[in-house]
């Protein structure tokens, strides 16, 4: 309940709020968007969730390498069901259930 | 108004266990620290940012100064940059919705909006505006769930927490089954991950970041020509 504690409380919630609007500010409506920035726009949300992926995933640890397996098998599972059924609330499902069984079991 | 709801509750659907779990934990957490319960409803609603908050809760016990709280959020949430480079056009006439789209533009409403538009005969500002508040709903409840019904889960959800790696590996598989030009998907999967081997699972977003960034532009010709005549 410290003047510290609500303090930090806010730098933390305007710094996120100010780069999540960072983009939208820089780049108002009103004027032309840059062709470079609409060129991003197209291409980044395949780059960022590639990035989200590792992102998820950078804590795994290969050594030794039966360690990294849950992570492994259930990231496989989730692509070929997905592949297949074309599902993503089923795979999503299939993928956590067989990670928690997986930890619990490996 | 019932369908846009209906239709962004069905997309949300994928996000309910992760947030509630990792919300859940957060306030345990938070709790577990000396801070009331209300301070989790208080954090969750104002920051919204996930693994930021858990950081928070070291930030907050060990009395770090503010500056250095800024740099820390600044350095973890960076990668949201991207995000609202990408949504710059879709969110461009949202109107009195966007300043709370924006807001609330986390990793998971992201991966859930990005990918493909609203569903047909939608308002589809309504609908984006229901997918970014429901999540932020569960989010939200599972913090005051977790310091309200005390310091532990009443089942082992360990390992729960996957779903969200899950939803991203669902959403990059189906951009790459569905894109015409998978290259930026393969320069975001490899620069992170050679980032990542370089710098350490703690410090690869940012050189990662620049690294897509740099070959991105490289390659703005190229993919411009793939992307033609969409």
């Amino acid at each position: 309940m410290t003047l510290h504690g609500v303090l930090t409380v806010a730098v933390a919630a305007l710094v996120t709020a100010l780069i999540r609007f960072a983009p939208f500010l820089l780049f108002p409506p009103g004027r032309p968007m840059p062709a470079y920035i609409a060129y991003l726009g197209r291409v980044l949300p395949y780059a960022s969730i590639g990035m989200l992926v590792v992102y998820c995933l950078r804590a795994v640890n290969f050594l030794p390498l039966t360690a990294a397996l849950p992570d492994v098998i259930a990231v496989a599972l989730t692509v070929l069901s997905y592949r297949k059924l074309r599902n993503s609330l089923l795979s999503i499902m299939l993928g956590t259930a067989c990670y928690m069984i997986l930890i619990r079991v490996i | 108004m019932r369908g846009e709801r209906k239709a962004a509750f069905v997309k949300t659907v994928p996000v309910i266990a992760s947030y509630l779990v990792l919300g859940f934990g957060f306030g345990v957490l938070l709790v577990s620290r000396g801070y009331p319960f209300y301070w989790a409803l208080l954090i969750s609603l104002t920051v919204y940012a996930g693994s930021m908050q858990f950081v928070l809760v070291d930030l907050l016990t060990g009395g770090a100064g503010l500056l250095s709280t800024a740099l820390m959020t600044l350095l973890i949430n960076a990668r949201h940059l991207f995000y609202g480079i990408s949504m710059l056009e879709r969110y461009q006439h949202a109107g009195r919705k966007k300043p709370y789209l924006i807001f609330a533009l986390t990793d998971e409403t992201y991966s859930l909006l990005c990918a493909e538009d609203a569903p047909a005969g939608l308002d589809r500002y309504r609908y984006y505006f229901n997918v970014s508040a429901l999540g932020h709903f569960y989010w939200v409840l599972g913090s005051l769930l977790g310091p309200l019904a005390g310091t532990a889960l009443p089942w082992d959800f360990r390992g729960v927490e996957f779903s969200m790696t899950a939803l991203f590996v669902v959403v990059f598989t189906q951009q790459w089954m569905d894109a015409r030009d998978r290259l930026p998907a393969v320069i975001g999967l490899g620069s992170s991950l050679i980032c990542l081997l370089i710098f350490g699972p703690g410090q690869f977003i940012l050189p990662a970041m620049g690294m897509i960034l740099l070959l991105l532009t490289m390659l703005r010709g190229r993919t411009l020509a793939g992307e033609a005549k969409a």
